[in-house]
């Protein structure tokens, strides 16, 4: 059976993926910086789905270690799943350098660094799908969150324009735009109940994405339209606006 | 962090609380030190004030399967994970849950600290029977194992005792063995309280049994009911078309309840109509059957969000249990539910078997579960029902309870200065407390 790669699967979209996944058949192969973390969660995975789980050291941040844990990886992956991002307060790093590069580093600079290089492996092999947990956050820059929002930005492009390569080379690659998600990244925000997805809807989405191979997918569907507006505000609007 | 309002299951009371949660084991000592005090949470799905306190910890994404014997049925999890989850992984392997409460959606953590019990209580006893052993973290950051072996005191005061002892973070326990995941289903009305009385007896070597009971009733057919009795079906009983798969899953279908139901629709009269309905559909004396699991032991968890039936209020579930002699109290205590028009959709009565314990509810006797909406004295109504209940040597279920004083919970637990000195000894600054804890004098 194929075997999925999960990139920072401590998160709990991750860890929904990583089961729904595994439910399908698929082996899994979990990464995260904090490897002892993700021992429960393989343990889990195959005991419940009796599939291969393995555990992986993996940092999104340590740029110059990214090929050698990518050839460490044996069975290659088929289907690799960025689900690492990192968001704080956007006055904060506004303020300091080391939260801005860190958002940066996360959620743009580090997907770049571990994605190029199982780009040229899946082009090489002529077969994958890569998909990247992007934001909607990248659609527009907001005051309140655009250096996440930024980051999240160059990573849509990024993987727009992988998509556009891969797809002569029979590679496919998925977008996610998730929208609100109830997940430990949030539980500070005061999210409403109604536009906010739970992790396991976003794992049947992408599990969905990965399967039809959809190009850009939205967890709840009104989000398509939601960005859709936001986008198209003239700029002399929305510059004036507190968002 | 985030402060969250929450409620449980009966949607009363309601409050405003800082919900921790946590995925690692690394993460659980540092929150309950950085916690002021606070009370474990799993699905919030215990009825009343239980789970409310003005911190949080909530369990529900710290839910990985550690091992599962598939040879000999033991079972160990993390205590987030929900029964329905265990269910899905346990049940095409041949094994089930060896006691399971009317809904699914609990906790493990929830299961042990309500010490749960189901329609097979009076041949299995509740879930604190099959624990083999347990793990938690007490108020002081140690982590205990406990089991009926080691640490008993910490094992016998946690079974039941609604969270009030230590975070419990792992649970290991038996399941039992089936061959098919299908139930044969006896169902039997009978025309009052003798004869359903009657026919528990009869019926008492039966592994499930509870009643459904029609509590408005007056008359000569005070007390009419259906007898639901089941048996795990083997899989020489399945009828042909179900032999080719008797482990399978139950389709997951579910129907959302999306709103409250304005507090006017249940009155009286919706409610006779309802019980008319219900005790009607069944035309024949006897029906037998073989159903999927699901129906037969959650009925209502195919609609999902059944509270807000009862209206923005809330309500409250009223359980208490009466020793067997105490049969008059029974009856006193359905005549006063029909002669105040106060009554549930669903009454559920049930004959629990021997049970010794600390703190757990159940013990030999009649137990009756039912709904009242949350209405102007209400409450002045069920401090009477209290009376009668300890006046026939009853108490009352902690898990449905929001309202009971503390002076009902002493004279129902002859064990209770036990379980406080318990408390006491691994809680001692009362860093662990609930809303339910304070108001019965517990943690105070």
């Amino acid at each position: 059976m194929a075997t999925v790669l999960l990139l920072g699967a401590t998160s709990d979209m991750a860890v929904a993926m990583a089961r729904t996944m595994a439910a399908k058949g698929y082996d899994i192969q979990l990464a995260a910086r904090n490897s002892d973390r993700l021992k429960p969660l393989q343990g889990d995975i195959t005991v419940r789905y009796g599939v291969n789980c393995t555990a992986h050291e993996f940092d999104a941040t340590a740029f110059a270690t990214h090929h050698d844990f990518y050839y460490s990886l044996t069975p290659k992956p088929d289907i690799v799943i960025c689900v690492f991002g990192y968001m704080s307060d956007n006055d904060a790093a506004c303020k300091n350098w080391d939260e801005a590069s860190k958002m940066i580093n996360s959620n743009y600079t580090g997907a770049v660094s571990i994605l190029n290089i199982v780009g040229e492996d899946f082009a090489e092999r002529k077969s994958g799908t890569i998909v990247g947990i992007s934001s909607v956050a990248g659609v527009r820059g907001r005051q309140s969150n655009y250096i996440y929002g930024s980051a999240k930005a160059g990573f849509t492009a990024y993987l727009s324009g992988l998509r556009n390569k891969m797809y002569h080379c029979g590679v496919h690659v998925v977008s996610v735009l998730p929208g609100f998600v109830d997940t430990k990244m949030t539980a500070g925000l005061n999210l409403p109940p109604l536009l906010t997805a739970n992790t396991q809807q976003v794992a049947d989405t992408v599990e969905k994405a990965i399967r039809k191979k959809q190009n850009i997918v939205y967890v709840k569907w009104f989000w398509k339209w939601i960005m859709t507006i936001i986008k198209n505000i003239p700029e002399n609007v929305f510059k004036k606006k507190k968002l | 962090m985030a402060q969250k309002t929450i409620s449980n299951w009966g949607n009363y009371p309601v409050m405003q609380s800082d919900e921790h949660c946590f995925s690692f084991d690394d993460q659980v000592q540092k929150i309950m030190e950085q916690s002021e005090y606070f009370i474990p949470r799993g699905n919030g799905r215990c009825y009343g004030d239980a789970s409310l306190s003005k911190e949080t910890i909530n369990t529900l994404k710290y839910d990985n399967v550690i091992s599962f014997d598939t040879k000999e049925g033991i079972f160990e999890c993390q205590s987030g994970i929900t029964l329905d989850k265990i269910l899905e992984i346990i049940v095409p392997k041949g094994w089930f849950l060896p006691v399971t409460p009317g809904t699914k959606f609990i906790t493990v953590g929830g299961a042990v600290g309500s010490d749960v019990h189901g329609k097979n209580h009076h041949v299995d006893g509740s879930f604190s029977n099959h624990i083999v052993e347990m793990e938690l973290v007490l108020a002081n950051g140690s982590i205990m194992v406990c089991s009926p072996e080691i640490h008993t005191d910490l094992f016998e005061a946690t079974c039941g005792g609604m969270g009030l002892t230590g975070l419990i973070t792992r649970v290991k326990f038996r399941l039992k063995k089936i061959e098919t995941s299908y139930i044969k289903q006896k169902q039997i009305k009978a025309e009052n309280l003798d004869e359903i009385i009657r026919l528990f007896d009869e019926y008492k070597n039966s592994t499930y049994s509870v009643a459904w009971i029609d509590c408005l009733k007056k008359g000569e057919h005070f007390g009419r009911s259906i007898l639901i009795l089941g048996e795990h079906a083997t899989l020489s009983e399945l009828p042909e078309k179900l032999k080719a798969d008797p482990l399978k899953l139950p389709p997951k279908k579910s129907i959302p309840f999306p709103f409250n139901l304005p507090s006017w629709v249940l009155n009286s009269f919706t409610v006779k109509l309802f019980n008319f309905l219900y005790y009607g559909k069944n035309f024949k004396k006897e029906i037998n059957n073989v159903v999927s699991y699901e129906p037969f032991f959650y009925p209502l968890d195919a609609i999902l969000n059944w509270n807000r039936g009862y209206g923005k209020k809330g309500f409250v579930q009223y359980q208490f249990v009466l020793p067997l002699q105490a049969k008059q109290g029974l009856i006193e205590i359905l005549h006063r539910i029909s002669d105040k028009g106060l009554g549930s959709f669903l009454a559920v009565l049930k004959v629990f078997g021997k049970q010794e314990s600390l703190i757990s509810f159940p013990k030999e006797g009649y137990t009756l579960a039912l709904d009242f909406p949350v209405r102007d004295g209400l409450f002045d109504f069920l401090d009477e029902l209290d009376q009668v209940v300890l006046q026939y040597g009853g108490r009352l279920y902690m898990s449905k309870d929001a309202r009971m004083k503390p002076d009902v919970l002493k004279a129902g637990y002859p064990r209770l200065e036990e379980f406080k000195r318990i408390i006491h000894q691994y809680n001692p600054k009362g860093k662990i407390r609930s809303v339910q804890s304070d108001r019965l004098e517990l943690t105070t």
